[in-house]
């Protein structure tokens, strides 16, 4: 096999808007999307476990777990659950969104790493296989031991099977239809050191792992929760300004420009190095205003504060963002 | 240099007999670097039959693509699928995903920007100090020796917890460290009979009940608690800091220096505006590069511009090469503060950039700020001393006269 280098740009803009290359139905109200950059260049690294910040057509924001593979560096692929009772995320992707649409992308970002084990139990319930998915693979490529308890509502409504297949006996498909619910107790087993117990899905789901792994020792089991299909401050599609606090100027920052790049624009330097919000160079102290943070390096506490953003990538969720500069 | 004129081809790259780790080439580079990033994309070097990367594109695309160019058969010239390594890998550095996720994640947490917030202060503070000690002596002193050597070892040894008795090992093993990337030279037989008593002091240092309460490596333990990282991952994690944090900034502040003693003109900038401190260092990271090269491995067969690099064959970057690239920088041999030196890749680019960037910034910026508010011009003051490494260029001594305000 020869690989050759993807023509690549260096801008941010070339990883935070991306491209829908393919749009499949996976399962019953699950579909995955598969996204590229419109240069066709590298998209930012991940782990398993990582999710996007996908900013819709529609203004709307909504988190998804990376179920692709890391080794393709230049697509990403998401699952998504039409969510009966959607706000306008998971519906706007199923119904309207369309292979060729640009959508906005920050992260990724991974609040569920996949750390370091000889031994590994997954339980995922519906749509929470999505972050399990690379998880598994990745156990299985370190050679650790593991196996996967997947339960659904009915088995077509479960995503990926075929994908599982190959793994045999190490994955237990238990659509609550055939099985009635997961057996957790009989899955986990008695409480063990040195193993390490990730599981994502439903709330239901994840309060019971919680209370069957109550006596296991401290953080050996990790667990992701969806965060609900929540109406969330739209980001802006509009230009927005930034006031620089130490010289009063204040600049305007067009939807076709970073904010590093319009703060160059108007002589101010700020030193980057990435420019992908991964480095964490560009970090400037925000002291007023909410950004719309794109970068790979906050996590969701350290964003809540908003007191600092980095330039290169992320953007304004008010009108005027005010840095000291 | 003749030896740099390209003397035949290999897999369709022109081949050069260079030695880029004699002393001729270690003492002045340039030339060197000239040769190769104009040779082509892709240079044969016949004496280590290993491929050379030279031009800023294909460094920075090597840098980035880690699927094609791997780090785990070892970043220097030894290919650790058919030797074995002078010390057990680093689990960062020679590590690739999956191993590599969960160390540097922990390390990019405890080293992070906002993680070290809370020494600005105290390593200002530190740096005036160390100033006011250094001009009381007088106003002619060694900026190697004096600054760039003392600064770092008062504050980074503290930040990360290491016991005092033995700091003087810490010199000597990070050369020997990046000396052993290179060839089995003699800079590396000059480090090997010390290598033995060097391992062990650093090795003690990374201990839990060795290192400080609180710190970086504490920080790093308690992440091995949470079981971000396995126990025996932990000092490993430690001893990665150790070997790469401290020559690099020895050197890299010693670069920063020597350009602001023979471009006075930069010198009377950043006076006027101490802001341009951050800026002023990372242009001379790129200007000096202290960390010259890395090597990579070619997983696939792969190609970079007309040539395909077989699999498994050795890579060498020349990031300083990269950084002098004139298709990429204009008048790249100008230390210049109003260029923007962003996008370097003198801390490398992509999963293994420096992890310890914001602290050899916070460092530099500390020790220059201080500097600059005391010292009016800097100059020269005796013949300047390279110390020859096989990986990071680097200084012995730069005798420096200062005037003050
Ligand atoms: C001017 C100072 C420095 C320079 C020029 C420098 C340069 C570099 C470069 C070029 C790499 C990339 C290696 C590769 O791609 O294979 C790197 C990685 C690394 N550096 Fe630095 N470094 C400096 C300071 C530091 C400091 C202060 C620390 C520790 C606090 C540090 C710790 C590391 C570590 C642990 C890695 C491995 C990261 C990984 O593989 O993920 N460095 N450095
Ligand atoms: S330049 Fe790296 S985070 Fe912005």
């Amino acid at each position: 096999m020869t690989a050759t280098f993807p023509v690549t740009g260096t801008g941010a803009a070339d990883v935070a808007t991306l491209r829908v290359t393919g749009k499949h139905v996976q399962a019953d109200g699950v579909l995955t999307l598969e996204l590229a950059s419109p240069s066709g260049s590298r998209l930012r690294d991940w782990t398993p476990g990582a999710h996007i910040d996908l900013v819709l057509p529609n203004g709307l924001t909504r988190q998804y777990s990376l179920c692709g593979d890391r080794w393709d560096s230049t697509t990403y692929r998401v699952g998504v659950l039409r969510e009966p009772e959607s706000r306008g995320g998971s519906s706007f992707v199923h119904e309207q969104l369309q292979v060729g649409d640009l959508v906005g992308v920050g992260g990724p970002r991974n609040n569920f790493p996949l750390v370091p084990s000889e031994q590994y139990l997954f339980v995922a319930g519906g749509i929470g296989i999505t972050p399990i998915l690379p998880m598994v693979r990745q156990a299985d490529l370190l050679g650790a031991d593991w196996r996967l308890l997947y339960g659904g509502r009915h088995r077509a409504s479960m995503a990926f099977l075929d994908e599982l297949a190959p793994y045999g006996d190490r994955v237990q498909v238990r659509p609550q239809d055939e099985f009635g619910l997961l057996d957790l107790p009989a899955f986990v087993g008695e409480p063990r050191e040195g193993i390490r117990i990730y599981s994502c899905g439903p709330a239901p789901l994840l309060d019971a792992m919680e209370r069957t792994c109550a006596y296991w020792p401290p953080s050996s089991l990790r667990v992701e929760r969806f965060v609900a299909d929540e109406a969330a401050a739209p980001a802006r599609t509009a230009p927005f300004e930034v006031e620089l606090a130490r010289t009063g100027t204040t600049v305007t920052v067009t939807p076709d420009l970073t904010v590093l790049e319009a703060l160059n624009r108007v002589g101010v330097e700020v030193l980057s190095s990435c420019r992908r919000g991964v480095c964490g160079t560009c970090e400037i102290p925000v002291l007023a205003g909410r950004p719309d943070h794109r970068d790979a390096l906050l996590d969701d506490d350290e964003r809540q504060a908003d007191d600092c953003m980095y330039v290169c990538v992320s953007r304004s969720r008010d009108e005027r963002l005010v840095l000291d500069l | 240099m003749t030896a740099t004129v390209p003397t035949g081809t290999s897999a369709g790259a022109p081949t050069s007999d260079v030695d880029p780790f004699s002393h001729e080439v270690l003492e002045d580079p340039l030339p060197m670097h000239e040769a190769l990033r104009e040779a082509g994309s892709v240079v044969h070097l016949s004496r280590y039959d290993t491929f050379a990367l030279a031009r800023y594109d294909d460094v920075h695309e090597a840098l980035l693509n880690w699927q094609d160019f791997q780090s785990s058969a070892g970043v220097g010239l030894s290919n650790f699928r058919y030797e074995e390594p002078w010390r057990p890998p680093s689990i960062v550095l020679e590590a690739d995903p999956p191993r590599h996720d969960a160390p540097r994640r922990v390390l990019q947490k405890v080293l992070g920007p906002r993680a070290l917030r809370r020494l600005r202060e105290g390593w200002a503070a530190d740096a005036d100090a160390l100033v006011d000690e250094v001009l009381a002596r007088g106003t002619s002193f060694d900026a190697v020796r004096d600054v760039a050597a003392t600064f770092p070892l008062r504050v980074f040894p503290d930040a990360v917890g290491i016991q005092e008795e033995g700091r003087e090992h810490l010199l000597p093993y990070g050369d020997h460290a990046f000396n052993a990337f290179g060839p089995a030279n003699d800079l590396v037989a000059k480090g090997t009979p010390r290598v033995a008593e060097l391992s062990a002091w650093v090795n003690t240092q990374c201990r839990r009940e060795v290192l400080a309460p609180t710190g970086f490596g504490a920080d790093i333990w308690a992440a091995s608690d949470r079981g971000d990282i396995t126990p025996e991952q932990a000092p490993l994690a430690v001893r990665s800091l150790l070997t790469a944090g401290v020559d690099t900034t020895v050197h890299g502040i010693s670069a920063l220096l020597y350009a602001f003693a023979t471009h006075p003109d930069q010198w009377q900038r950043l006076r006027a505006e101490p802001s341009l401190a951050r800026t002023a260092f990372d242009e001379a990271v790129r200007w000096e590069s202290p960390v010259q090269t890395f090597f990579r491995t070619a997983t696939t067969d792969v190609r970079v511009g007309d040539v395909v690099i077989p699999e498994g064959r050795k890579i060498l970057m020349f990031l300083a090469a990269a950084n002098r690239d004139p298709r990429r920088w204009a008048d790249p041999d100008r230390f210049d503060l109003s260029r923007d030196p962003s996008g370097h890749v003198g801390f490398g680019m992509g999963i293994h950039q420096c992890v310890g960037q914001h602290v050899a910034r916070l460092e530099a910026e500390s020790i220059v700020t201080a500097l600059a508010r005391r010292v009016a011009t800097i100059e020269i003051a005796g013949p300047t001393v390279r110390h020859h490494n096989n990986t990071l260029r680097a200084w012995e001594s730069i005798p420096v006269r200062v005037a003050l305000d």
